[in-house]
């Protein structure tokens, strides 16, 4: 009986069939290894954002082994002389143990620090990318939605784990949410109680934001992000227009094994960053802030860079009180304002966007092609005055530095932003739109006349032209080449584009290739319409 | 474009026998990749096999690994054997972080570049071109599921027997309210207990004792203690008065220079509160009637009280009004005295409401 015989090199196609057999496999395998994803670096700004993620939730998981969320008093006798003796909350304790008596347990939580901010970095980016391109468009418009849900949520997420270990800086920051919910008419001072569980501070507030820190929000972001990711799968990506790219197809590289490989570096990359980060750069050294006490703050307290253009509308609103005289009398604080009704017009507007835009260009087709913001000057300009106005808001959350350091009144600070948060927006408006034209016309010019070649020529009866480089050898009418068509992608405006110098040679200290042939169109290689079948070979160039 | 597609991928050359052994590997890939649609209309080795341009990047490739393996061990020799415990001064220990994160961070550095070089550089660059099929495919589907969605409602005959929806909906409806009420009943907690948010520890004790004010460290205070232009933060001295148990308690203590006191005292005549001074001393909350926090840096010599927080400005002088910021109400004042033993005592609490507005302060 030789098949009793072991036979190595047959053991995989063996263990697939067995697989195959049981789960029927084959098919749906196969289109996802070959589903085609197109590659452009702005499309990998949204991976940041998952892969910091996952570095969060590995160093949170590390990090709720050794925290206490519990606001019972204790005594410091820890490693970190300055604060021994010193009577402190066990949450603000475990939290110095993490820092000094954790073997390792300082990097993770810089590294679990470093990777929330770069996770709300990165999501902004990413969404001005969407933004800037008219990725939301339809078909797309739920998972715009689901974005700016993941910023907000985000949001209570890093502001839920700032509070939890209780220091100095983190519990100001507790005291001002409170007086925010506080702020809300009719309701404040009942949800302010329900949520502190009677009057600031209380003694439960750590243990809720910790179940709601490691627990509820993480909870909610997976569950969002599961669902942007499906809809990015299922709807496919969308891709910038060029040559043979269609609203109707996908061009770019299958997903295994050269994408994938990527991402997988890529991850390890943002991984490595945030490492280095986490060991390199200290960020929010609790122990020199000490345990919070209602009667102890400093200046320069900041929050972290998400929280701070909200910080800067709290200090640019005006003390307007409005106040009810209706029996002992009631008020709406002027804390309400940018704290409360501010943020809940910045999440309905951003979420309702993609809507907004299609009604008003009565626009409801199916768009696949990014466009380029030049292209669209109105939605650009618009995008200006928005980050305008996030700008001026978060350098007003850091005012009292920014006086401080550059010598300037602080009143001064406070009115400069009062009054660029009105003017400067509509200002960036209107000069993003001019750009946006000039760099269409210019779009326009290069197609009609060709690349400036810098050659200056001298007609005989002595008048001075500079020679133009026609992008089509075609022949047009009179003489001039035809004008081209924009097709809604970069327009060469070098000569280098266009291959005039050649490519530089590759090598260190000796050319390691044949210098290349001169690339025809900037960075992309040649694709031509979906030929016939017949005329693909294999493992070969089709040029 | 997209249905010519279509119909050529189903009714066009019959596909690819795939087991016919002429077929090299790729063309089954090619043909696995039609079958779904795509198109590899591109597809080229960047180097070509054995060059020696492949050498060197296999040999960059597998240098990143090993260096990825070098430093993942430095990072546990480190971890190991590198002094860690915090000591005083700037020894060794300060740096254990920092090399965990370099030899970490360059671990996972190599191991990065290395896949995404051998990604980039070492596999074919190929272009595929995949059908999106994000119109509707089939009209006729759609119409087949919206007719067996009706249905099914159809059959369950909501239509025809309305009681049943209308009593199922007013019999889950209170489930609905059972889930919540145990969240909301728990959770939920009445502000005003005690009168909490309009008292403060310096309400007098039973029978009328007047609360002393003490320091951080719980000695109660003589009005020499506090020099001339001097400020000193105040508890109420109870127990856990200097606690966050009494958050809304922290007061500041302020000697006034005589031509402040003046205006001071002539402001409170103003206002009503003509004996809350003692003397040139005045005490006011130190809680931000804003947002909350201390409003704890006093400028000495205009006499005005910056919260850090959002830069309210209070003028001591005037009634604690707000100058300049955000805040809208001045700080509450607390009427103070000194006892027959000679420490301040608060005349009684706080006559104005502490802290952050909301909407019942009256």
């Amino acid at each position: 009986m030789k098949r009793r015989k072991f036979d190595a090199a047959a053991l995989p196609a063996k263990s697939a069939r067995a697989v195959d057999d049981r789960f029927q496999v084959a098919t749906p395998l196969r289109k996802l290894l070959n589903k085609v994803f197109p590659d452009h670096w702005s499309f990998l700004l949204g991976e940041i954002a998952l892969f910091s993620f996952v570095v969060l939730l590995l160093t949170g998981v590390f990090l709720t082994f050794f925290f206490e969320p519990a606001m019972t008093e204790v005594i410091y006798n820890g490693s970190y002389a300055p604060l021994r003796g010193t009577p402190m909350s066990a949450a603000y304790a475990s939290s110095l143990d993490i820092s000094f008596d954790v073997r390792g347990g300082l990097i993770m939580r810089q590294m679990h620090h470093w990777s929330a901010l770069l996770f709300m970095a990165a999501i902004v980016v990413h969404m001005l990318r969407v933004f800037f391109t008219g990725a939301f468009r339809k078909p797309r418009e739920t998972n715009w939605i689901i974005g700016s849900l993941l910023f907000w949520v985000g949001f209570l997420a890093g502001f839920t784990g700032y509070s939890l270990p209780d220091d100095g800086l983190s519990g100001t920051g507790l005291r001002i949410a409170s007086a925010i919910i506080l702020s809300i008419p009719v309701i404040g001072s009942w949800v302010s109680s329900s949520i502190f569980g009677g009057e600031f501070p209380g003694t439960i507030i750590i243990s809720r934001f910790f179940i709601a820190h490691v627990l509820l929000i993480p909870g909610l972001l997976v569950a969002l992000i599961s669902v942007h990711l499906g809809l990015v799968f299922k709807q496919k990506h969308t891709q910038w227009p060029g040559p043979g790219r269609t609203n109707s197809n996908v061009v770019g590289e299958r997903m295994f094994p050269r994408y994938a490989l990527k991402q997988g570096g890529f991850f390890m990359v943002v991984f490595g960053v945030i490492a280095l980060m986490g060991g390199l750069f200290q960020i929010n050294p609790i122990w020199l802030f000490g345990p919070y006490e209602a009667w102890v703050v400093s200046a320069a307290s900041q929050p972290d860079w998400y929280v701070m253009f909200l910080d800067g509308s709290t200090r640019l609103m005006p003390g307007w009180e409005i106040s009810i005289p209706i029996g002992d009398g009631y008020v709406i604080p002027p804390l309400f304002w940018p704290t409360v009704v501010l943020p809940g017009i910045l999440v309905g507007l951003s979420t309702m966007y993609p809507f907004l835009e299609a009604r008003r260009l009565k626009d409801y087709k199916h768009h696949n092609l990014l466009q380029r913001p030049r292209d669209v000057p109105a939605r650009t300009a618009v995008g200006a005055m928005a980050v305008t106005f996030y700008i001026v808001l978060t350098l007003s959350g850091a005012n009292d530095v920014i006086a401080d350091k550059f010598q300037i009144s602080l009143n001064a600070m406070t009115w400069a932003g009062r009054i660029g948060l009105l003017i400067l927006p509509p200002i960036a408006y209107y000069v993003t739109y001019r750009l946006c034209l000039g760099l269409q016309q210019h779009d326009r010019e290069v197609l009609a006349h060709g690349v400036e070649t810098g050659i200056i020529k001298r007609l005989p009866d002595g008048r001075f032209v500079e020679v133009h480089q026609p992008l089509t050898s075609a022949d047009g009418h009179d003489g001039h080449p035809p004008a081209l068509d924009y097709v809604g992608w970069v327009v060469p405006k070098k000569m280098n584009r266009l291959g005039a110098l050649g490519p530089a040679i590759r090598g260190f200290f000796y050319p390691i290739e044949k210098p290349a042939e001169a690339p025809v169109s900037p960075g992309h290689p040649p694709v031509e319409a979906r030929p016939e079948r017949e005329e693909i070979g294999s493992g070969e160039s089709r040029r | 474009m997209s249905t010519h597609t279509e119909h050529q991928a189903q009714q066009g050359p019959e596909p690819l026998d795939v087991n016919d052994p002429r077929l090299s590997r790729f063309d089954v890939v090619q043909e696995g990749a039609r079958r779904d649609d795509i198109e590899i209309v591109h597809y080229e080795p960047q180097v070509a096999p054995g060059s020696k341009a492949e050498r060197r990047l296999t040999r960059t490739v597998a240098l990143m690994f090993l260096l990825t393996g070098a430093f993942a061990t430095a990072f546990l020799v480190v971890y190991i054997w590198w002094p860690w415990q915090w000591e005083p001064g700037a020894g060794g220990d300060k740096l254990y972080t920092p090399l965990l994160g370099v030899t970490l961070g360059l671990a996972l550095l190599g191991v990065g570049f290395g896949i995404l070089t051998w990604g980039k550089k070492l596999l074919p660059k190929e272009v595929s071109i995949q059908d999106r099929h994000d119109q509707v495919d089939n009209p006729e589907d759609r119409k087949i599921t919206g007719e067996t969605m009706l249905y099914l409602a159809d059959e369950m005959g909501v239509r025809r027997r309305p009681l049943l929806g209308i009593s199922l909906l007013a019999g889950l409806a209170p489930v609905g309210a059972v889930a919540a009420a145990p969240l909301i009943g728990g959770l939920i907690e009445q502000p005003h207990k005690n009168n909490q948010m309009f008292t403060t520890g310096f309400h007098p004790a039973e029978g009328g004792r007047k609360i002393r004010l003490i320091r951080e460290d719980g000695r109660p205070i003589r009005p020499a203690d506090v020099s001339v232009g001097g400020q000193l933060t105040v508890f109420p001295g109870i127990d856990g008065g200097v606690s966050n148990l009494h958050a809304d308690s922290p007061t500041l203590l302020i000697h006034l220079r005589e031509d402040d006191a003046q205006k001071s005292r002539a402001a409170n005549e103003r206002k009503g509160h003509g004996d809350y001074m003692w003397g040139n001393y005045v005490a006011y909350s130190k809680i931000c009637t804003h947002a909350g926090c201390p409003a704890s840096l006093y400028e000495q010599q205009t006499n005005r009280l910056l919260c850090p927080c959002h830069q309210s400005q209070f003028l001591i002088t005037d009634n604690a009004k707000p100058i300049f910021g955000p805040a809208n109400r001045p700080l509450p004042q607390l009427p103070i005295e000194v006892d027959e033993e000679g420490f301040f005592v608060a005349k009684s609490d706080y006559t104005e409401t502490i802290g952050p507005d909301f909407w019942e302060r009256p």
